[in-house]
């Protein structure tokens, strides 16, 4: 059949299996809105108050289900409104297709009206793209995009389209099935026995994941690996929900902010194995101190992140899930005995730590965010999809928030938004028709509230939590520790009624300063299916604990403050 | 220990990608000596030659990070002994009564051509080595180097190994 490029876009995104898609419309789009428009029993648009509202929520879609997420936004400042969305999903390898309108081909180079060369911009923050300048090249394009995003490590891919290729028409086949994804590559048995000799030897292994695991969808297989190597578990905080938090090998995030028991149990390890890690240097601390003590087994499907960050004794590039049963499958049963002794001692004095910062942490008038992250995580459902933007709350909430099942932990991990969470939080929501909580804080909330608009429009089943300080708290945190107390630019001291605000937006909202209010609050936000906004009231010095200093090491790790 | 690499890239023959290539080094941090871009004898695909220098582990990144790029179909380290590596130069000289046959000389025994000859100025063509065109660059500097332009270093393995047939496989 004959279709205009516009139409070919949107028989293409169904028969990539996409049914939702969320944009902004702009001039050079309109073509493109048009098809939509006219298969809007086959593809929902999802109207957003922003272009980057819309590129997190793809991402938010994407991470949820692990399916694409599909944004379209038009050329110039449309397109550049995508960026910083786009470029969180590369730095957390989430699979999206970003579709942009373009001037037409004649106008391009001239500085036309709303033209950017958004191939040139988003080159770095995209694991490909494309500008189409023929029809005829389009559904392949498409298609092709579709595949990139979700072969190997995920990623974003761009597709631009000039909107006079949006006009023109051509023969369209329609294919009837997705592309596959390229098939994953397998590790080499002698790599794979060479790793399982080092297992063998080790005293005190230690396995540390990260995302890999989730992209991987390898949950089951890490579980039964540290079972079977009796060892235990620390992860990145793009690991976070890949086991249940609860799960009694698991130490939970490590890092900068990681769990005390997880920190030091990694670093009086023998063998740490990682698994779909990247050493971010927020995981990692002081690169030369990091695996002073002990070896790497280093597992990652994308051969360019062997040593990159960190240089590993062994490297083994390929899929994970296929990896761990085959390692599982090699290794006997191992008993480790003084080491998980020695674990349980280490959380035990990690409990002892967090109750004593807890204790110290109360405030007349104000909540901490135990209080907080306790009372939400008992009101929302197991399955509920928890979100968070960046700073304080969300390192709390990597910490303590008690997650149960994959996916359902979104959070920007790398290329650290603020401004993620409202987006994500909607594109969630909207892939899973799950509940999303939304853990925010005064500022990050501030970057995008804007799209309270879009989830009082779609009646996103949305809990918001403020935990709201009046302040920048994670770069104030920075500022009392390391810069002698100079609150440079990170006192908002805003008059802004968070409450007022979900209300004139069409959304509900409550304050709570006290554990009383608060849980009048929790119970009438989840008691509730649409948006809720939770404002509550938290110290400006209320600090992360504990903390490896920037470029610091486990020998300097903070977790008291006097 | 730091050394000069060459590299050859085999790279889908579309606007855009010498971008990608060299974007991927900037963004990097990784430096480029210098960098060749030519079509194959095939016309779907172009021939990069990179020149770095690094140690071991940065020639590790370069190569696995190229080989991430979509456009790129193959990475070769290229081994200085197995390796047949050249450089085109014109050099334009000053042209003088006092200096024109030493210049004349120079040209010979480089296995030099002058390709343009002029009342004011002599251009010179060069092929070989790097060292081998710093050499003659050295040489001629004392008879009045007027402009010089050399096109970075193209690099092929001696032997029946090829690339394209790499890649193939």
């Amino acid at each position: 059949m004959i279709l205009t490029g516009a139409e070919i876009v949107a028989e293409t995104l169904t028969e990539q299996g996409c049914r939702t898609v969320f944009g902004y419309p702009g001039g050079q789009v309109t073509d493109l809105f048009d098809a939509l428009y006219r298969r809007k029993d086959r593809i929902r648009h999802i109207l957003t108050a922003h272009e980057q509202g819309a590129a997190h929520a793809a991402d938010g879609f994407a991470r949820a289900t692990g399916q694409v997420g599909v944004v379209i936004a038009t050329s110039g400042p449309g397109a550049t409104n995508l960026i910083t969305g786009i470029a969180a999903a590369y730095l957390d390898s989430v699979p999206v297709v970003a579709i942009t309108g373009n001037v037409p081909c004649s106008q391009i180079g001239r500085d036309s009206f709303q033209e950017v060369d958004i191939v040139g911009v988003s080159m770095p923050v995209t694991k490909h793209n494309f500008i189409v300048k023929d029809v005829n090249e389009l559904a392949d394009t498409m298609r092709e995009a579709f595949r990139i995003a979700k072969s190997g490590r995920p990623g974003p891919v761009l597709i631009d389209i000039p909107k006079d290729v949006q006009e023109a028409a051509c023969e369209f086949t329609p294919h009837d099935a997705p592309v596959e994804p390229e098939p994953l590559r397998c590790s080499s048995n002698h790599r794979l026995q060479w790793a399982a000799d080092r297992i063998i030897a080790a005293k005190r292994p230690y396995i540390y994941f990260g995302g890999g695991v989730i992209a991987g969808n390898a949950s089951e297989e890490l579980l039964a690996f540290a079972e079977r190597l009796d060892a235990p578990l620390g992860c990145s905080l793009m690991g976070l929900s890949a086991v249940p938090s609860g799960h009694p090998r698991f130490l939970g995030m490590q890092g900068m902010h990681g769990h005390y028991a997880a920190s030091v149990a990694e670093d009086e390890s023998d063998l740490v194995i990682a698994l779909g890690v990247r050493f971010s240097d927020r995981a990692t601390g002081q690169k030369e101190r990091f695996s002073k003590n002990f070896s790497i087994i280093h597992i990652d499907i994308d051969g360019a992140e062997l040593n990159k960050n960190i240089s590993a004794q062994l490297t083994i590039r390929g899929d994970l899930k296929d990896a761990l049963r085959r390692l599982t499958a090699i290794i006997p049963q191992q008993m480790h005995p003084g080491w998980n002794t020695r674990i349980s001692a280490l959380r035990s004095e990690e409990a002892r730590r967090t109750a004593a910062s807890h204790a110290r942490q109360q405030r007349a008038g104000f909540l901490t965010h135990f209080e907080i992250l306790d009372a939400v995580s008992g009101a929302a459902e197991d399955d509920a999809v928890i979100v968070t933007d960046v700073g304080q709350h969300q390192m709390w909430t990597a910490q303590r928030y008690p997650l149960k099942h994959p996916r359902t932990f979104l959070t920007s991990g790398g290329l650290g938004a603020m401004g993620f969470g409202m987006g994500a939080a909607i594109g969630a929501f909207l892939a899973t028709g799950k509940r999303a909580v939304l853990f925010t804080g005064d500022g990050s909330f501030g970057m995008n509230l804007n799209e309270l608009a879009t989830a009082v429009s779609v009646h996103a089943n949305l809990v918001i939590v403020i935990m709201n300080n009046g302040v920048l708290g994670m770069v104030r945190q920075w500022q009392t520790l390391f810069f002698e107390q100079h609150y440079a630019a990170t006192t908002l001291n805003r008059k802004t009624d968070f409450v007022k605000v979900a209300e004139g937006f069409g959304a509900q909202g409550m304050h709570a300063s006290t554990p009383a209010e608060l849980e009048t609050a929790v119970s009438a936000a989840f008691s509730q299916d649409g948006p809720f906004v939770i404002d509550c009231a938290v110290n400006c010095d209320e600090l992360v604990l504990p903390m490896l200093p920037p470029g610091g090491s486990i020998d300097d790790i903070i977790t008291e403050i006097k | 220990m730091e050394q000069q690499y060459v590299i050859g890239v085999l790279v889908a023959n579309i606007s855009g990608v010498l971008s990608r290539v060299s974007g991927m080094f900037t963004r990097r941090g990784f430096n480029i000596d210098c960098l060749t871009v030519g079509e194959t004898e095939s016309s779907k695909f172009s021939r990069i030659t990179v020149a770095f220098h690094g140690d071991d582990d940065i020639k590790e990144r370069i190569v696995t990070q190229l080989e991430k790029l979509h456009d790129v179909k193959e990475v070769e380290v290229l081994s200085p002994n197995e390796t047949v590596i050249r450089e085109l130069l014109l050099l334009k000289v000053r042209n003088s009564a006092e200096t024109r046959q030493d210049i004349m000389t120079a040209v010979e025994i480089f296995r030099s051509k002058i390709v343009d000859y002029s009342a004011q100025a002599l251009v010179c063509e060069l092929t070989g080595e790097s060292t081998k065109i710093d050499a003659f660059i050295e040489l001629m500097k004392s008879y009045g180097i007027m402009e010089i332009c050399r096109t970075g270093i193209v690099a092929i393995e001696r032997g029946e190994n090829c690339l394209r047939t790499l890649h193939e496989k």
